[in-house]
């Protein structure tokens, strides 16, 4: 036995089965052909040579002695930085299944070890909370069968649009028609928006085929599907082009890009479909906005007007946060003149126990087109694992009071509200976002869910991936470079677009036809709603069901 | 299902002639209960007339609450002119708790300005059905306007109209709504039987109003007086009705336009395309869905028909100038006026309202297709 001093340890040492991805590698079927290893996006694997003493004893001739065999294999790094992330491209890659990684079930040792050289752990991704969420629970159980005629969801006419932007009450938009005056703009758009993900963060092919399959759901299949960007900006040639009537502008408290949109609007040959003001996001409450240095390359740079290859954090606030009502006048009110009062301009905040008090700002602001509420669950190309995982408020209660709050003061139809945050989480989206359209939402917006069914994102909520903030996202979803974004077909990717939109609208036909709902979306419509859970039901204000 | 049948007619004639036309509809239908409205108001025992004086319509089911409501209505310094008797055989009667149908004629209060009367009659009304819903529900008030009356009962229509002599003349209308169903979905609660009434706009309707949660939330957030209840999911309806012609004062063709908007691909050919849209986003939490006919009067006798955007509740308007008749079925037409040529009976689309004018001559059909005149359109 080696002595204690003698084994190399140090607090961060860890061995493989301390890693929450655990490599297997079959050794009989490798043909070394070392693909895996040149494909793993963090160098987790590595090939090398192995010595075995094999133990030989020769009983006749009473000799003891040794043989050596050699062997080739691939092993797992044991570093922080190394560590595998379960993405499983080593075994997409392997021509004869001979390596994957598979989930440590047992605790793993890295959680502790996050913070070398004292920084906190930053990562992208999703919130880790794996398992059912409130809104995968929510039934719709009020169903017209007996009691009337259901409706065919293969063959009746539905009507699935929502409305984006500021709703006059009835009275004062008669009164204004009378008098010419001002009516707020207002567009008819699918309710399930694909939400802010910045040129930035999402490479440029997966950008240009979320666009390409926005503008084919418009164009061709009749689905007035729209897009958010992130913060930072928007492509020259977008601006310029009839598709940025799908287009959702975002402006965050960095301004990236906007010196791009500003001076584009006289150029522009349509209005955007909205603008978006960001003061917050589900994913890091209270944090600004995160582009890595390992993401901006040169044409980035660009676009947000800023030298290569450097950190680029927002600030928390924007620069003109004095009030609530400050920042919503100012704000809402030059983005409003700046497109001279034809675009829906609302803000987007994240989740928590004063969205509230920003909505009631906001009912009495003429000029706000909606409120965006993005839950704890909502994603994020980076931030820090503590703002992910803890902070925030989660979506169906949150936007369930703000709803309420409308219905007392009879305004549920003047101030949109916007849901997002763990929309589609566990696959169920259409069923999540109905719910949430049930519970008082005017429509849904969902990141992860399209980066995962239109572009084959690999990240999970047991911690798989969530690399997105580094730049070496092994579909090329989230990366700037070349070599792996190469690996998404931006056609591909407008296919599913074309796929996902296409099965969402079915499966709200499928949702509302048994409710013998038809003719408009049916916003608030609690009665139809039921959960196994008593204490849920009675902070939602729906049916306790069992 | 509810059976619906209205009459109107030059001649005032009995509503026994509409509880018939609904026996004749007894297939496929729910004959849980009798809701009657009747304009046009002629009494054997008593000269009415409308333009002095007003009717309450209601039931006091106990003594103590008949005496409550006398002194109440004279508090209120409403004097009686006329309190018609109905020949009433309990026997016949589902309920138990019915002490006295209420048809009493009062002196209309003179110094008032138009809109001060009708907004004083109908808080009457919420105050008398509020006092009765204080009381344990001992007094049901139906209405309390010009001209109307209205009756309200549980059990089989022609065994209520039976129950109350309906058939012996003494009390005639120009126009008869009915509707032959309690809420039996949920409980039975008379203030949940069609026609529903407001300020002397009154619908019924068959089928269910799937988004009724969402309009009710949105009319109680107005927080417009009488804009209550909501015991049935087609109270919404009639308060629509009210919202659209009371509140925003705009013409009658325009519930269509409220209640079951053109598509945007429509409304972009449309003469008032622009307008419409703007209302149909203005208005948007009253787009009703669901089966649904809506039959509904209004003051000046006018009768109107409108259908669901899917038309999944038929309905038949037919009949000769002078008499009309809307029937959720074409043999209620028929019960209703056999004379005339069925050739001429319509059965209005998604796109139709079909009105009966007050002079009766012919039947008006305006399509939500057509343009209208309207100076916010312009």
């Amino acid at each position: 036995m080696d002595s204690v001093r003698s084994v190399y340890t140090t607090p961060s040492s860890l061995t493989y089965c301390d890693l929450p991805w655990i490599i297997q590698h079959r050794e009989d079927r490798c043909t070394l052909c070392g693909r895996c290893t040149a494909v793993c996006p963090v160098n987790a694997i590595y090939l090398t040579y192995r010595r075995q003493r094999v133990p030989k004893l020769d009983v006749l001739k009473k000799k003891r002695g040794n043989e050596y065999r050699h062997f080739v294999g691939i092993r797992q790094h044991t570093s922080i930085a190394k560590k595998c992330i379960g993405c499983g491209m080593c075994s997409s890659v392997c021509p004869n299944e001979a390596i994957g990684p598979v989930p440590n079930t047992n605790e793993h040792r890295t959680v502790f070890h996050q913070n070398q050289k004292g920084e906190a752990w930053k990562r992208g991704g999703r919130r880790n909370k794996s398992g059912a969420t409130i809104l995968d629970r929510i039934a719709f159980d009020r169903i017209s069968m007996l009691t009337d005629p259901a409706l065919d969801a293969g063959r009746h006419e539905f009507s699935l649009n929502t409305i984006l932007g500021r709703v006059l009450p009835p009275e004062e938009f008669l009164r204004r028609k009378s008098a010419g005056e001002w009516i707020p703009p207002t567009r008819e758009i699918f309710p399930f928006i694909i939400g802010s993900m910045s040129f930035g963060a999402l490479s440029p092919n997966m950008w240009l085929g979320l666009l390409q399959g926005v503008a084919y759901c418009n164009e061709v299949l009749g689905i007035p599907v729209v897009m958010a960007t992130g913060e930072g900006g928007c492509p020259p040639w977008v601006l310029k082009s009839p598709f940025l009537k799908y287009i959702i502008l975002q402006i965050a408290s960095g301004y990236f890009g906007w010196d791009e949109i500003i001076r584009a609007i006289p150029e522009m040959q349509c209005d955007p479909a909205a603008i978006e003001i960001k003061y917050g996001q589900g994913a890091k409450p209270g944090d600004g906005g995160l582009l890595m240095w390992f993401k901006v390359s040169k044409l980035i740079a660009r676009l947000r007007g800023v030298p290569e290859g450097v950190d680029l954090p927002s600030p928390p606030v924007h620069q003109t946060l004095y009030s609530i009502e400050e920042s919503v006048m100012k704000m809402i009110q030059t983005l409003s003149m700046a497109f001279g009062f034809r675009v829906p301009v609302y803000p987007k905040i994240s989740g928590s126990t004063s969205s509230k008090a920003v909505l009631n700002n906001l009912v009495r602001n003429p000029y706000a087109g909606g409120l965006l509420i993005d839950g704890i669950d909502g994603g994020t190309g980076a931030a820090y694992n503590v703002s992910m995982d803890a902070t925030g408020h989660p979506i169906a209660s949150n936007l369930r009071e703000c709803y309420l709050d409308l219905v007392a003061q009879g305004r549920q139809n003047e101030i949109p509200l916007f849901a997002a945050g763990g929309i589609g989480k566990n696959g169920n989206v259409t069923q999540n976002g109905m719910a949430l359209i049930m519970l008082g939402a005017s429509g849904v917006h969902m990141g992860k869910y399209i980066m995962q069914a239109c572009a084959g994102c690999l990240g999970n909520e047991k911690g798989r991936c969530n690399v997105c903030n580094i730049g070496i996202c092994p579909k090329g979803i989230t990366s700037q470079n070349p070599k792996l974004y190469r690996r998404l077909d931006p056609d591909d990717v407008a296919q599913r677009v074309a796929d996902v939109f296409m099965a969402i609208r079915t499966e709200m036909k499928k949702i509302m036809a048994p409710l013998g709902r038809s003719q408009s979306l049916p916003i608030g419509m609690s009665d139809a709603l039921g959960i196994d859970d008593a204490d849920v039901a009675d902070r939602l204000n729906i049916k306790y069901i069992c | 299902m509810c059976r619906l049948a209205l009459k109107s007619s030059d001649t005032p004639f009995s509503p026994y002639e509409v509880l018939q036309a609904m026996e004749a509809m007894q297939e496929g239908y729910d004959g849980s209960g009798l809701g009657l409205l009747m304009r046009g108001v002629q009494f054997t025992d008593f000269n009415y007339e409308k333009d002095k004086q007003v009717i309450l319509s209601g039931i006091a089911h106990t003594e103590e609450a008949l005496s409550r409501l006398n002194g109440l209505m004279e508090a209120r310094g409403f004097i009686q002119k006329y309190d018609h008797e109905f020949k009433v055989h309990p026997e016949m009667i589902e309920a138990s708790d019915r002490f006295k149908y209420i048809v009493r004629v009062y002196k209309k209060p003179e110094g008032m300005s138009e809109a001060d009367l009708e907004e004083s009659l109908m808080q009457t009304r919420l105050f008398l059905r509020k006092d009765g819903e204080d009381h344990g529900g001992d007094l049901t008030v139906f209405s309390f306007w010009s001209d109307v009356v209205m009756i309200k009962e549980v059990g089989w229509p022609l065994a209520v109209g039976d129950a109350l002599s309906l058939n012996d003349n003494r009390i005639m209308a120009r126009v008869v709504m009915a509707q032959g169903r309690q809420n039996t979905n949920y409980g039975i609660n008379l203030y949940a039987c069609h026609p529903f009434f407001i300020q002397g706009i009154s619908t019924m309707t068959n089928g269910e109003n799937t988004a009724f949660v969402p309009i009710k939330e949105w009319l109680e957030g107005k927080n417009i007086p009488g804009y209550t209840g909501y015991q049935s999911d087609s109270e919404v309806f009639t308060h629509i009705l009210h919202y659209v012609i009371k509140k925003l004062k705009l013409p009658l063709q325009v519930y269509k336009h409220v209640i079951t908007p053109l598509k945007s691909e429509e409304l972009n050919n449309h003469p008032q395309g622009d307008f419409l849209q703007g209302l149909r986003v203005a208005c948007r939490r009253l787009i009703i869905d669901g089966p649904n006919a809506v039959i509904g009067t209004l003051p000046d006798e006018t009768s109107m028909l409108v259908m669901d955007a899917k038309k999944m509740r038929p309905a038949t308007v037919g009949g000769k100038p002078g008499t009309w008749a809307i029937a959720s079925e074409m043999c209620g037409v028929m019960a209703m006026v056999p004379d005339r040529d069925p050739a001429f009976d319509f059965q209005p689309m998604r796109e139709h309202t079909v009105i009966i004018p007050p002079d009766r001559k012919e039947l008006l059909i305006w399509t939500q297709f057509d343009p209208f005149t309207l100076p916010q359109a312009a």
